[in-house]
Parts: C-alpha cells; structure tokens; sequence
C-alpha cells in the first residue's frame, strides 16, 4: 500500500512550468529513488511534497490524508522528515544538540521556559543511539561545523531522523562525497532500508541503482520514466541519455 | 550545550557580577559620579539585557524596542496616576502594557525575517512614538508626563521608601536579579533552545516541526514586556515619561550597547554595553557636547575589527567558565 502519493502536481514559477502533472507513488517500507539531469525539477518536486512550495494544482496524500499546501512544520509533525541538497545544520550547536533538538520530546517541551533542556536521560539516550546509527556517537560533543564533510552529510540524516519519520525524503546526500564516504553513506542507508520508507534523489547512479526498489526519472518537470532499476537500464530514453550511461 | 550537561541556576560570574553592583553606592560618588548614574545603568542594563533575548539570543533584529521601553513607562505613570499609587500593580501594568504593544507588534512581523522584520520594527516604533506625541490629554505629548512618583514597595510586614536614589538602586538590583535570574533559565531551558535553534537555521527549525513564527512572535511579547518593566523603573527613577525614549534614536541606544557590549556571543555583554554607553555620556561628555560622535567611532571600530563586541574580549572566558 501507498504511503504517500501525489496525483497530478503542477507548479509555475512566473510563466516558466516547473512541475506538470507529477504523479508519484511510495510504498511503506521500501526505497524509492528519484533521478533526472540537473534542472529537471526533482528538489522543486521535494519542495512541494515537504510543503516548502504549495502546488497550484494537485494533491499530496499522506497515510490517506490530504496534505496539500500544509505547512513544512505541519508536514513534518505527521512524520515526514527530509534532508537537504545544501547542507542545513545548526552549525553552533554541537552534533549532540542538533540531534536533541530535533527530537519530538523537545519539541513537546517547547513551552518550558525555565525548565533544564535535554534534562531527561531517555531523550540523551535516543539521542545517542540517533548518534551511532549514523556512526557519529564519538562526535556528540564536538561542534556542528567542526565536523569534515561527510560526517556534516551523516549529521543531516541524523537530525532527519530524530524527529522519528515514517517517511525520510533524502535530496541527494551524496552530493559532494568522496568514494570512500559515499560507500559509508550507502551502507548508513542500507541499513535505514526497512526501518523507516526513503526516498532519496540521487545524481549518482551507481549508488540509487544499487539500493532502490523503484526509481522515478523526471525531466523538464514530468516524470517520463518509472520502474525498478532493472526496467530503467532497459528504457529506451534513461538507456540513450547520460543517465543511462552511468547507470 | 553538551549533551545533558545540566546547567547551575547560580553561576559564580552571576554572583560576582551582582556583588560588583552592590558595591556600587559604597563608592561612586567617590570616583566622581553620582549615584542616580547607577540607577540608570542598572535599569538600562535590564533593558539591554531585555533586547538582547530577542536581537543575541533569537537573531531577530529589532529597532523599535524604545517602544515598549516607552509604553512601560507611560503605563506606569498612568497606572499610579488613574488606578492605584501601588507599586507592585503599576510595575505589572507596566510589563502588561509592553506585553500587549510587543503582541500587536508581533502578530503583524513574525512571519517576517532579515531587513523586512527590522524595517517593520522601525515603522512600529515610529507609530507608537507618534501616537505617544499626538496623545496630549493621555501621555502629556512632548511636554510628557509628569508628577509620577517614587512609590514605596510594600512587603506586607514592611514598608521601603524609594525617594533616596541609593534606595532605588538596591531595589532596582533586586529587580535586575530577577531579570538575569529569569533569562539565564530562559536561553537554557527547552524554549531558549529552539530560540537559538531558529536564529541559526529557521528553515531547518521549520521542517523538523517548529511553528517559528509562534516562537518569534513569544519571544517579542516576552523581550517586550521585560523592556516595559525596565521602562516602569526608568519613569519612576526620572519622576516623569517622555516621548523621547520611544524615538528611533533611543531604540538605536539599546542596539549599540547590545552589540558594544558583546550581546551576540556573552549572555552579560548588554550590562557591559549599557556601562561603557552611560558611562561615556557621562565622561566623555564632560568634555564635549559631540560625545556621540567618539561613541559612534567606537562602535564603528569594533564592527569593523571586533564585531563580537567587548564582550568577546573580556567576558567570553567569564561565561565559558561559567559554563
């Protein structure tokens, strides 16, 4: 069954169309890729399902419910958490407090105003396990912005994840990696596989072939493709792009 | 913040500093000042220490809080003079009046952020101290209002006179403690935090679930009514109200010795910023009416060279000790 759908979204910016008629389906527990040239519209398309853009036409359902035009807050209360194509941390906490903030326990305390933040030994807890998931347990007390490149991209899923997800849209957390940390990253997200729904964008193909269950290809804003990998290596249109290529 | 590190209520800085100002009347008159100078440092120390919550700690960029400031001390005056003279009730009228001003205000700016939230503040400013001007019969216009007076604080089992400046100061601290005491608690506690969280990073506060505007919105009515609270005290201290202090130059004041202080990196850089702006009103302008013209190089210097303020040289070790 769906756990999110949207049917038919459409999007304009001024008199240039950035989404048209998208229509995209993700199954509870499952992989879900997303992939396209640059400018194709995926991040526009990630914006407009995490409710940073309303759609002018269209509907976004989640769990069965209609959340068209909710707000990301609102969105995110539902349990859909994302991660960032430009790294958005909160650069002057430390990695611990990134994570602690994120965690729906805080944010319930969000009224205490002379109340002991991240007081309770379960919510550091949680925190710390949220922290050795994605292998930066040793790091909890070293400064956001202190971190090397890829444990920053480890910390952007950790926080997505905090705020305990049934869906994690992830836009394209590879970006920037080296092999050696894109491998780790691929292993992070093989393991987050079956524990929470993903759905990731992805320039690099070699990595979404090889961890998601369907893909979605989107181009000038429709998507023109959708299968599992081994039905998009054998599309006509990915196999004659560079896409396919590298595929 | 470390990962459940609890933080002391009671720090030793926090003491030390309260201690230092309790020292105060035993010998400024001595080194050639006069003790209603510490009443106005102490009172523009707690109203520093008020805009700061929203300017350091939340990255919202007021220029209107003369506003409040003011409408705390026209609320005061207008409280003792047609409810009650009690002291108590006119300071709560006070912090009521700036609350309601920071509310209004906050409903119409806090889906704002960057130069439009400053530009609005500024026009809001404007329009309170235009309508304080316009209000003869209520706020005395620009001749203000006067006759307001020293009310006595009733404990119940006692009863202290504030006619004497010294026994304004030490009440005036007693008032500042509460404010330091109540704001060190508020950037810890959980809503502090996601304060700091949105001043770093709004959008990535949003989608992890934060209503931001509804945070920035609270935190204008509280820094708002604690700059009223500072206002009440101001008008008792000068026995009358003014427009002035609502002015675009006035609330200009307060950012100064926010950012002079070090407001932006230490929680007690605003009371060092009020310190170093009273005290060169005072000093340097007993050599010259331009005193405002060295102040303004200062700040201009320490913007170009050390934009986190004094505070960032001389009270940054303090609070990470503190810490």
């Amino acid at each position: 069954m769906a756990l999110f759908e949207a049917h038919k979204l459409h999007l304009r910016f001024g008199d240039r169309v950035v989404l048209e008629e998208v229509s995209l389906s993700f199954e509870t527990g499952k992989l879900s890729g997303i992939m396209g040239p640059n400018g194709a519209g995926k991040t526009t398309c990630f914006n407009v399902l995490t409710g940073h853009y309303k759609p002018d036409r269209g509907h976004v359902l989640f769990d069965g419910a209609d959340i068209t035009g909710r707000s990301p807050q609102a969105i995110a209360r539902l349990g859909i958490a994302r991660s960032f194509q430009l790294m958005n941390l909160f650069d002057e906490f430390t990695v611990f407090e990134n994570v602690a903030i994120a965690l729906p326990q805080t944010r319930k305390r969000g009224r205490d105003l002379l109340g002991q933040a991240y007081a309770e030994p379960a919510l550091v807890a949680e925190a710390h396990e949220i922290l050795d998931t994605v292998g930066l347990g040793a790091r909890a007390d070293d400064n956001a912005k202190a971190l090397p490149y890829g444990e920053r991209r480890a910390l952007e899923i950790a926080v997505a994840l905090a705020s305990k997800p049934k869906l994690l849209f992830l836009d394209e957390p590879t970006a920037g990696l080296g092999s050696d940390g894109r491998d780790r990253l691929a292993e992070l997200v093989r393991r987050l596989k079956g524990q929470v729904t993903i759905v990731v964008i992805e320039h690099d193909m070699e990595f979404l072939f090889g961890l998601a269950d369907d893909i979605s290809v989107i181009h000038w804003g429709q998507v023109i493709a959708h299968g599992s990998p081994a039905e998009l290596r054998a599309n006509p249109w990915v196999k004659n792009s560079n896409l396919g290529k590298l595929a | 913040m470390q990962k459940g590190r609890p933080i002391p209520t009671l720090t030793p800085s926090m003491i030390a500093i309260w201690l230092a100002f309790a020292t105060v009347p035993l010998w400024i008159e001595k080194v050639g000042l006069y003790q209603y100078l510490g009443v106005e440092i102490l009172i523009f120390a707690t109203y520093a220490m008020a805009y700061n919550l929203v300017l350091g700690h939340s990255g919202l960029p007021s220029f209107g809080h003369g506003a409040f400031f003011g409408l705390g001390a026209y609320a005061f005056g207008l409280a003792q003079q047609n409810i009650a003279p009690d002291l108590w009730l006119c300071l709560g009228v006070a912090v009521g009046a700036a609350a309601i001003g920071g509310a209004l205000v906050a409903a119409f700016i806090s889906h704002r952020r960057g130069i439009y939230y400053s530009l609005l503040t500024i026009a809001f400013g404007q329009v309170f101290w235009f309508i304080a001007i316009k209000s003869h019969a209520i706020t005395g216009g620009e001749d203000g209002l006067l006759k307001i007076e020293r009310l006595p604080v009733r404990l119940g089992f006692a009863t202290l006179e504030l006619r004497d400046n010294i026994a304004l100061f030490y009440f005036v601290l007693a008032v500042f403690v509460v404010v330091t005491l109540l704001l060190w608690r508020l950037i810890h506690s959980p809503f502090g935090r996601i304060l700091k969280a949105i001043k770093q990073n709004e959008t990535r506060a949003r989608f992890v679930g934060y209503d931001v505007w509804r945070y920035k919105a609270a935190v204008l009515v509280l820094s708002a009514g604690l700059s009223g609270l500072a206002g009440g005290l101001f008008a008792m201290a000068q026995s009358s109200a003014f427009p002035d202090v609502m002015s675009l130059h006035y609330s200009g004041y307060v950012v100064m010795m926010a950012l002079i202080g070090g407001g932006l990196v230490t929680f007690w850089g605003p009371v060092l910023g009020a310190i170093v702006f009273l005290l060169a009103r005072d000093v340097i302008g007993a050599f010259t009416t331009g005193w405002m013209l060295w102040f303004g190089l200062l700040f201009v210097i320490l913007v170009m060279y050390k934009p986190e303020g004094l505070g960032g040289l001389f009270l940054r070790p303090l609070s990470a000790r503190a810490r």
